[in-house]
């Protein structure tokens, strides 16, 4: 028999402990399922974030650091400076990146460190119970913003692939989303290709990936992804900031 | 014997760090130990090393726990507040068992305070300063050939306990220059030794062993039983420093002793020239000069109170951080006195001398 569907060797055959309906899984299986195909993963070492996805470093199959809040980029640099021949990636949340480690991920690009870094943005703090995050819509209600955000008092999202986008060392930056079969089938090839690109050494390569998180937005999976579509995508749109691969990919 | 050279302490100490076979460093430029990050830009580079300087010290030490993570030497240096930046990364080193060699060239403080030698950090770098049960392996230099020489010593003892270690030195130490005689440059079959030494544990996955591939840096357990189990290791670990690595210098120690000074770094220093100038008028005071200042060499204060001594006094350059280890050494058998001097300002022989035959 033919084995159609299996766990990617770049998992850990361990559960899961996202929520059901959490995209975070998703993300997870289409950079393992990458890794795979690319044979990649006996020269891969990754870096886990502190968030919901914190537990990643048991969860991919190569080895793995797991890092400060905030500083997946900085351990990630160190780490490829140090065994310039592995392959290097990181795996952020919004808090995670786009909050309490700015710094790090804007100068480890700006740097263009030879690493991937995969962006799990979800509008919220999932982990610590529904906080608003750097990425949170303006006017969405969480559990630090009960009012809704007032861009007025506490800024916009920030939009971390045109953040980077103006940076010049860059090789790939693109926004994905995992909101519908379609879309996730469109984000592996993606992921696929920042990846490719790792491997190849080319430079900084970025990936986000618009997400969900039913359980703090208290909404069902399927209703969170149709919300998703609705109010996320407007504000950060699904396509390709930069790909120094082809001409005009600036 | 190698010959000797004159140098600042900065450059004495990244120079002995690349023959201990550092190559890599990261860190962010701050006075007083900008010449040690200059350094290492410059000679890094041309010895196949790597030399980033980061956007921060929170990052430079969080590029140190990515690099140490797979096995390699690695170094970071900063002065008092880039070393506040550097706690929470030295928190999570200690807490998964990684080597790293820590510099901190101490300035005044607290806040920014200036850029003169200061030993304000003395508590930060021997109580903690990062969160959690965690202890720091602390040395403690006066000259800048001990300066230079603990660089090895630093990389040695963090790869034998797999502990981070700092080197606590300050801004005198930093800038003045003396002369150093070097060890030799570890050899290519050294090199590769360093290099191989962690493979059992460190990330780098390896083409030829398939099945290395899921080896794990991190300091999270979950679970409070793991965890509990997993401090109590490193408590063990902790003793274990405490039992072997203990240093100190004695300095003019006999039974003539009327007094016994303690002092670590430029205090001693400065304390040995005001116990030379009592010493030519007939006055014989001895001195401990803690090496390591954790561990702590209680014993060696506790041993050399023999009967004649009638006080000990502490000298620092600071409010009286280390006065209170000395005490509980003397654990109120004599009198403990103290001088101090802060904001950068170091005392002068006389003053210590006063002290000392102050009745
Ligand atoms: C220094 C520090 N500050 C705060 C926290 C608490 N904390 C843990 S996860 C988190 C937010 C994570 O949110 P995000 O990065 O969006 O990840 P998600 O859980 O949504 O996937 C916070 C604030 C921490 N662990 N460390
Ligand atoms: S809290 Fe949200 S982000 Fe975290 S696992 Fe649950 S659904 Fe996913
Ligand atoms: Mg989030």
């Amino acid at each position: 028999m033919e084995i159609i569907a299996q766990r990617p060797k770049s998992l850990t055959d361990l559960q899961f402990t996202y929520c059901p309906g959490c995209t975070h899984g998703i993300s997870h299986r289409l950079i393992a399922e990458s890794m795979d195909e690319l044979g990649m993963r006996n020269k891969m070492m990754g870096v886990a974030p502190v968030g919901c996805s914190v537990f990643a470093y048991k969860f991919f199959d190569c080895d793995m650091a797991e890092a400060a809040h905030g500083r997946a980029p900085a351990v990630a640099t160190g780490m490829k400076r140090a065994r310039p021949d592995m392959h290097v990636f990181t795996y952020q949340g919004d808090g995670d990146l786009a909050a309490i480690g700015t710094a790090e991920i804007i100068h480890a690009a700006n740097r263009g460190e030879h690493i991937s870094v995969f962006f799990v943005n979800n509008a919220i703090y999932g982990m610590t119970g529904g906080q608003m995050a750097p990425t949170t819509l303006p006017g969405m209600k969480t559990s630090t913003s009960p009012y809704g955000r007032d861009e007025k008092d506490i800024g916009y999202p920030i939009q971390a692939c045109e953040l980077l986008n103006s940076l010049r060392a860059p090789y790939f930056i693109e926004r994905v989303s995992l909101l519908s079969p379609q879309d996730i089938i469109k984000a592996k090839k993606v992921v696929k290709k920042a990846l490719q690109f790792n491997k190849e050494e080319r430079g900084f390569t970025f990936v986000e990936f618009v997400s969900t998180c039913p359980t703090n937005w208290g909404m069902e999976p399927v209703k969170a992804m149709e919300w998703a579509k609705e109010n996320m995508l407007p504000f950060f749109p699904v396509r390709n900031f930069r790909d120094r691969s082809v001409e005009g990919g600036e | 014997m190698a010959e000797k050279v004159l140098m600042k302490g900065n450059e004495a100490v990244a120079e002995a760090a690349i023959r201990a076979g550092c190559r890599l460093y990261f860190a962010y430029p701050i006075t007083p130990q900008s010449e040690l990050i200059e350094y290492m830009a410059k000679i890094l580079p041309k010895v196949e090393g790597i030399f980033v300087q980061a956007e921060s010290e929170v990052a430079a030490i969080n590029m140190v726990y990515g690099a140490s993570g797979t096995g390699r030497r690695v170094m970071t240096s900063s002065s008092s507040p880039g070393i506040s930046l550097k706690m929470e990364g030295i928190s999570y080193l200690a807490g998964a068992n990684l080597p790293a060699v820590i510099i901190n060239v101490q300035r005044g403080g607290p806040g920014l305070g200036d850029i003169q030698p200061a030993q304000g950090d003395y508590f930060q770098a021997t109580k903690g300063g990062g969160h959690g049960d965690y202890r720091l392996i602390v040395l403690a230099p006066s000259t800048v050939q001990e300066f230079a020489d603990m660089a090895d010593l630093a990389f040695d003892l963090g790869d034998k306990y797999r502990n981070p270690v700092m080197i606590l030195s300050d801004g005198l130490l930093g800038q003045m220059m003396e002369p150093v005689e070097f060890k030799p440059y570890k050899t290519e079959d050294e090199l590769k030794q360093l290099d191989e030494q962690h493979f059992d544990w460190c990330m780098y996955p390896n083409e030829d062993e398939p099945n290395h591939h899921h080896h794990e840096i991190n300091s999270l357990e979950i679970d409070p039983l793991v965890l509990e189990q997993h401090v109590i290791k490193l408590g063990k670990k902790y003793d274990l420093i405490e039992k072997n690595e203990k240093r100190f210098e004695e300095y003019n120690i006999s039974d003539e002793n009327d007094v016994v000074v303690v002092a670590f770094g430029t205090a001693a220093r400065i304390a040995k020239s005001a116990i030379d100038e009592l010493q030519d008028a007939g006055k014989s005071v001895g001195m401990i000069r803690p090496i390591t200042v954790w561990p702590y060499p209680y014993e060696a204060i506790k041993n050399v109170l023999h009967d004649r001594v009638k006080k000990v006094v502490v000298c620092e350059l600071n409010l009286g951080q280390m006065v209170e280890d000395v005490k509980l050494a003397v654990n109120g058998k004599i009198p403990v006195e103290f001088l101090g001097k802060v904001g950068g300002i170091l005392f002068t022989p006389d003053e210590i001398k006063t002290k000392i035959l102050d009745k």
